[in-house]
């Protein structure tokens, strides 16, 4: 096999693949990208068995053939090259070793504006849960809901503290989809590659694996095996105390006030008041802060605690200036999205202060 | 008197002793304690000698004189042996084929644990009426601070902890030693020094130099394997830490390696803290006969897990880590752990999380220990209060609470799991 390729398009590609490959592998052939000279191209792949990327580049191929080498190691090797004549010699694994994840049969098939996965993905992904035992919240659950004669295409991430769920209209060939749950180190990687990929990026899947073709990058996952909550059931539909504000002054508020907090806990107490917003902070080992924001509000006082980082990671999120926080009472799940727009929707539990 | 002279009084009689006495001139007991700031210091460290064993033989006197191994069963590890049976080279914490093969005439005891907390309480209870600061660190061990206490007890911290020994040994019949130091570290060196019916005294003038030939293991919190890694760097002995600038040694092992020259100058500031916390509670037992069956070990797991629950329900605690431990038949331990789980005391969420865990590791291997541990303790009242997601928690918690009060009232076997009783066959 001979391939001779310009080094800037070798060191992007390798850039997209090199990353699932894990740093510590008890299968030595993980470590390894694998290349395949054919035609006009070169194709790499790369896998940890749950993620699979494949990238074809164009390529002048002196020799058609394939081999797999260190996927680190290449990439730092290209990384560092600068232009003239470097001879690296690496210890290859055979091609014929290195596994294969392409799906069965993947059942259903549509495209998506690139902007719009973004969406999808950015918006909820702070949400989902890192605790191994309930693994079924360890992604994000993407479905199709009927609402209202339209149907919406659903991302919802959750952690049992807060909930994440955005909608846009369903693409073509997305209704009927099976619901399904993308792992973290999927979304993570999506995250990346659709920084560079062009217009649209075009979804198969199934049951059991799902895959991302980003123009010449392609992400094959498998899916989270297991259920995801009925989420409907914890989205408050009874707040009836409406409390509106500037998002900024709030988040900087917030932000100033938790400095005091002790690193566990972190708990905000708001006391909503007739256009009157009160931020404390209480901490017996450090102090106290106080701070004040007018607000919109003219339902009965009430005083609630937050966790403030999650409180800061939901302001983050939202896209206008106003924000609609509706709460029922200091033990219950408030709801928190844009004022108008119920597009991106966040619920967040409360904290006993 | 000179001015080098050290006060002494008579440990059986209390009656203070002149200088250069072998024996209590009131009483004739040749046990006297002399030291040279004997009636300043005032850190104590208590310790029963062979408790287990010392209460059993205390029970039934016709064990007096044999070697007496406390342990359990055939497969166990020697939980307390008597000083007969030491004598011999048998160990705590040796495994109990080992222990009857160097002493194979011991008489060999299954712990009866409810009566030991039983005698422990008394011991403590003891231990309370001479100072409120008591920081026990097991059911047979404590510090002791009696600073303040002389007009209270009429009597230097020496005298009065002499007296407190004597009277333990008459009154509940297990005899402890006594370590008297300025500092808490050097208090527990000192109660190993005259084991058993102990009373030894490490003033500050000598620390440095009490210390010097031990072993850097002696530290507490290095163990065998961080042993070696300071073996490595030359540091054997106490001595060699000492010959090392604290500069030097914090260069080489930042915090820890302060904290070790600290310590091995006699330098520890810790306070006797009565109400120092637990840190994790966990239980663990032995099998008879090496298991692999998953089935088998999930059922032990189960009631370990319902024991810590227990323990935890009654401190009024919850966790929020897991840890699975297991001893494979070639005896390596496996501990596996998960953290920065929602806060729980309910068994079945412990035993959940650790089954998790042994499913990963009950792949094919024989098991002679499997163990369950919860720490990142934190008030009950912080766990399971459920979730967005997480709605089943208060039903679990009033089914636990159920089967607890009808244990509480019927005893343990009155309800169990289904999945506690083995399969039929």
């Amino acid at each position: 096999m001979k391939v001779t390729l310009e080094r800037a398009a070798l060191l992007k590609a390798l850039g997209h693949v090199h990353r699932v490959v894990e740093r510590r592998n008890t299968i030595p052939i993980l470590s390894n990208v694998l290349l395949q000279a054919k035609g006009q191209s070169l194709t790499l792949k790369a896998t940890d068995l749950d993620i699979e990327i494949t990238e074809t580049l164009a390529a002048d191929i002196g020799q058609a053939g394939g081999t797999t080498l260190p996927a680190h190691t290449l990439y730092d090797i290209v990384r560092k090259i600068p232009d003239g004549a470097q001879v690296f010699q690496l210890q290859a694994l055979p091609e014929a070793d290195f596994p294969d994840l392409s799906a069965a049969e993947l059942t259903h098939k549509f495209a998506l504006a690139a902007t719009d996965l973004k969406r999808l993905i950015d918006k909820t992904q702070f949400a989902i849960s890192t605790e191994e035992t309930r693994y079924y919240l360890n992604g994000i659950f993407m479905h199709t809901v009927e609402v209202e004669g339209r149907t919406l295409l659903r991302a919802v991430a959750t952690d049992g503290h807060r909930l994440a769920r955005v909608e846009i209209p369903a693409p073509q060939g997305a209704a009927g989809m099976p619901g399904v749950i993308i792992p973290r180190k999927a979304v993570a990687e999506i995250q990346k590659l659709v920084e560079d990929a062009g217009e649209e990026v075009s979804i198969e899947l199934s049951t059991t694996k799902a895959r991302f073709q980003f123009g010449a990058v392609v992400m094959t996952t498998k899916l989270i095996d297991g259920t995801f909550p009925d989420y409907q059931r914890v989205i408050p539909t009874g707040n009836d105390k409406r409390l509106v504000l500037d998002k900024a002054p709030f988040a900087a508020a917030v932000d100033r006030v938790s400095t005091i907090s002790s690193e566990r806990g972190r708990a905000v107490k708001l006391s909503i008041a007739e256009g009157r917003l009160t931020l404390t902070v209480n901490n017996p080992d450090s102090g106290s802060a106080t701070e004040e924001v007018e607000v919109d509000y003219d339902a009965a006082p009430i005083d609630i605690g937050f966790n403030a980082r999650y409180l800061l990671d939901i302001t983050q999120q939202l896209d206008s200036d106003t924000a609609l926080i509706r709460l029922a009472d200091p033990g219950s799940p408030t709801l928190l999205q844009d004022r108008d727009g119920a597009a991106a929707l966040y619920v967040l539990m409360p904290m006993r202060v | 008197m000179q001015g080098g002279a050290a006060p002494a009084f008579c440990r059986d009689c209390l009656a203070p002793a002149a200088e250069g006495a072998r024996r209590c001139a009131a009483c004739g007991s040749p046990r006297l304690a002399r030291h040279a700031e004997l009636h300043d210091l005032h850190i104590a460290h208590v310790d029963c000698d062979a408790f287990y064993a010392s209460v059993e033989k205390r029970d039934d006197p016709g064990l007096a004189d044999k070697p007496l191994i406390v342990g359990g069963g055939k497969r166990g590890v020697v939980s307390t042996c008597c000083y007969i049976a030491r004598t011999f080279g048998v160990r705590s914490a040796m495994p109990m084929f080992k222990a009857l093969a160097l002493c194979p005439n011991a008489v060999v005891m299954k712990p009866d644990m409810a009566k030991y907390v039983a005698v422990a309480r008394r011991i403590r209870a003891a231990m309370e009426r001479l100072t409120p600061l008591v920081e026990p660190l097991s059911i047979d061990e404590a510090f002791l601070d009696l600073a303040g206490t002389e007009r209270l007890h009429h009597a230097s911290p020496a005298v009065s902890l002499a007296r407190f020994a004597g009277e333990i040994e008459r009154e509940i019949g297990v005899t402890v030693s006594v370590g008297l130091s300025y500092c808490k570290f050097l208090a527990k060196m000192a109660s190993d020094l005259d084991k058993p019916r102990g009373f030894a005294v490490i003033g500050r003038a000598e620390a440095r130099e009490a210390l010097a030939p031990l072993s850097i293991g002696r530290i507490w919190g290095v163990g065998a394997v961080a042993r070696e890694r300071y073996e490595a760097d030359g540091l054997r002995t106490i001595g060699d830490v000492q010959r090392r600038g604290e500069i030097d040694m914090m260069r080489r092992w930042g915090e820890e390696g302060r904290r070790l020259w600290r310590l091995a100058n006699g330098i520890d500031t810790r306070a006797v803290d009565p109400e120092r916390d637990a840190k994790s509670v966990s239980s663990e037992t032995t099998y008879d006969v090496d298991v692999a069956d998953l089935g088998s070990l999930e059922r032990t797991l189960y009631e370990l897990a319902d024991k810590v629950s227990l323990r935890l329900k009654r401190g009024d605690l919850a966790g929020r880590s897991v840890t699975l431990k297991l001893k494979t038949a070639a005896f390596q331990t496996r501990t596996r752990t998960r953290s920065g789980l929602p806060a729980t005391q309910l068994a079945g969420r412990i035993f959940a999380v650790a089954r998790d865990l042994l499913r990963h590791e009950a792949t094919g291997p024989k098991f002679r220990l499997i163990g369950v541990g919860v720490a990142d303790l934190c008030p009950a009242s912080e766990a399971d209060r459920g979730d967005l997601v997480d709605s089943g928690v208060a039903r679990e918690k009033a089914t636990e609470r159920a089967i607890d009060a009808l244990r509480e009232k019927f005893g343990k076997g009155v309800i169990q799991k289904g999945l506690t009783f083995p399969p039929r066959r």
